[in-house]
């Protein structure tokens, strides 16, 4: 199991990896923001946590079409079903989820803070969002394994599942953004919202991989 | 141990591709899976590993113990794709398989040796010709012990010199009781074989 979450962080970094890709094309959505609010210094305080979840979201999908299919065209998902007897085919994919995560959104999540400088946000609200897309994006992973499973046999299917996907992040994404506001904005919360959040990923940690080994053992041909 | 097979059918979306198959391979046995074009020879084999569901009959190893309680952790699957990652080295993909399928047996350099790779492990997949690939992808079975192998079209892309080797690979296997079903156009060089005909469906 190390050795697969070995293999697949040093592919995302080696070169046709996605893990620049993802924070190129957040570099992209941050930066163009100010230029298309305006220079309304309050304003950009205001929208920055919202924008940065919502960037990083979209940077989080974008890579996710890969993460079963490369191991399908090359083979090597198969041997990943047969394995199931001495892997269970549902830890696999767990693994799978974290290294994805590690090599490409973690590095979304270091660089939130310094996009947090564009959006001209306080260095509380830059750490509060950068604590809760850390604790978040996970669970956007989680879901889009699902969602890779089940379009693993489709070319061309990162769009499919992207509409796939977007809807049941949702959540995630509202309550990820109320806690960075909730640490910031006074009589808002910060703490139940962050714990939601949580729970949300550990809740789908579990049921995530769960249902993607479903997809997967049901998607082979 | 014994893999036994009795009256399987298979079918791709929907059609019957073949059907009222059966044979069974004692420890030691290979069987020879022949036919033409689109006969099924891969949708058995994959049938049989468990990947693609079966239209009827059954499929099973007896006397696998604990350590291999079903085909699918029995078996070595070497199906068209090398299943190798073309950005990592070849030592690193074989090291890669060797650990995640466990049950060791030889070494990742000894099994390069072994294919006729010595010296290259640290080249990038990629950059290997086809039959290179399929001669790496072959080292696979070596690194990690299986009693059954199930491969599918082993030679193909393979040279002259390394196909005689595949077949020394392969009786070698056989003699330490272990089980091959190979699906093949050409002859393997496999004596006493069992042999398989598939007819054209229809």
């Amino acid at each position: 199991m190390l050795a697969l979450l070995l293999r697949d962080i040093r592919l995302s970094i080696r070169a046709g990896g996605g893990a620049l890709t993802g924070v190129i094309f957040f570099l992209a959505v941050i930066a163009t923001i100010p230029f298309g609010v305006g220079p309304d210094l309050k304003l950009l305080a205001r929208i920055g946590p919202a924008i940065l979840w919502i960037g990083a979201l979209l940077a989080c999908l974008l890579g996710l079409d890969r993460l079963f299919q490369a191991d399908r065209e090359d083979g090597s998902l198969d041997l990943l079903v047969l394995g199931n007897d001495r892997h269970m085919l549902a830890l696999t994919v767990l693994v799978k989820c974290v290294a994805h995560w590690a090599g490409s959104v973690l590095p979304l999540v270091v660089a939130a803070p310094l996009l947090g400088l564009f959006m001209n946000m306080e260095p509380l609200a830059i750490g509060a969002t950068a604590l809760t897309l850390l604790v978040g994006t996970p669970a956007i992973t989680f879901i889009g394994a699902v969602g890779a499973a089940v379009a693993v046999a489709l070319p061309r299917g990162g769009l499919l599942i992207s509409v796939l996907v977007l809807p049941l992040t949702i959540p995630v994404l509202i309550f990820g953004v109320s806690a960075s506001y909730g640490a910031t904005a006074n009589p808002d919360p910060f703490l139940q919202p962050f714990l939601i959040l949580a729970a949300l990923t550990l809740f789908l940690a579990v049921l995530g991989p769960v249902a993607a080994a479903l997809a997967l053992r049901h998607g082979t041909d | 141990m014994r893999l036994i097979a009795e009256n399987l059918g298979g079918e791709r979306g929907g059609a019957a591709v073949f059907s009222g198959i059966g044979f069974a391979l004692e420890a030691g046995q290979a069987l020879v899976v022949t036919g033409p074009n689109g006969s099924g020879k891969s949708t058995l084999l994959r049938v049989v590993a468990g990947l693609l569901p079966k239209a009827e009959g059954r499929v099973l190893l007896e006397g696998g113990g604990e350590e291999f309680p079903s085909i699918a952790s029995a078996c070595h699957y070497l199906g068209h794709q090398n299943a190798m990652k073309t950005a990592l080295s070849v030592t690193e993909n074989l090291r890669f398989w060797r650990e995640f399928h466990g049950e060791g047996r030889l070494d990742v350099e000894e099994a390069l040796e072994t294919v006729g790779l010595g010296g290259i492990g640290h080249l990038p997949f990629g950059y290997l010709s086809t039959g290179q690939r399929r001669r790496a992808a072959i080292a696979k079975l070596l690194v990690s012990h299986r009693p059954l192998w199930l491969l599918d079209e082993p030679t193909a892309g393979l040279d002259k010199a390394s196909e005689g080797r595949l077949a020394e690979l392969m009786r070698g296997h056989c003699t330490d009781g272990g089980m091959i079903v190979a699906a093949t156009h050409l002859p393997l060089g496999l004596e006493g074989a069992k042999a398989l005909a598939m007819r054209e469906a229809g």
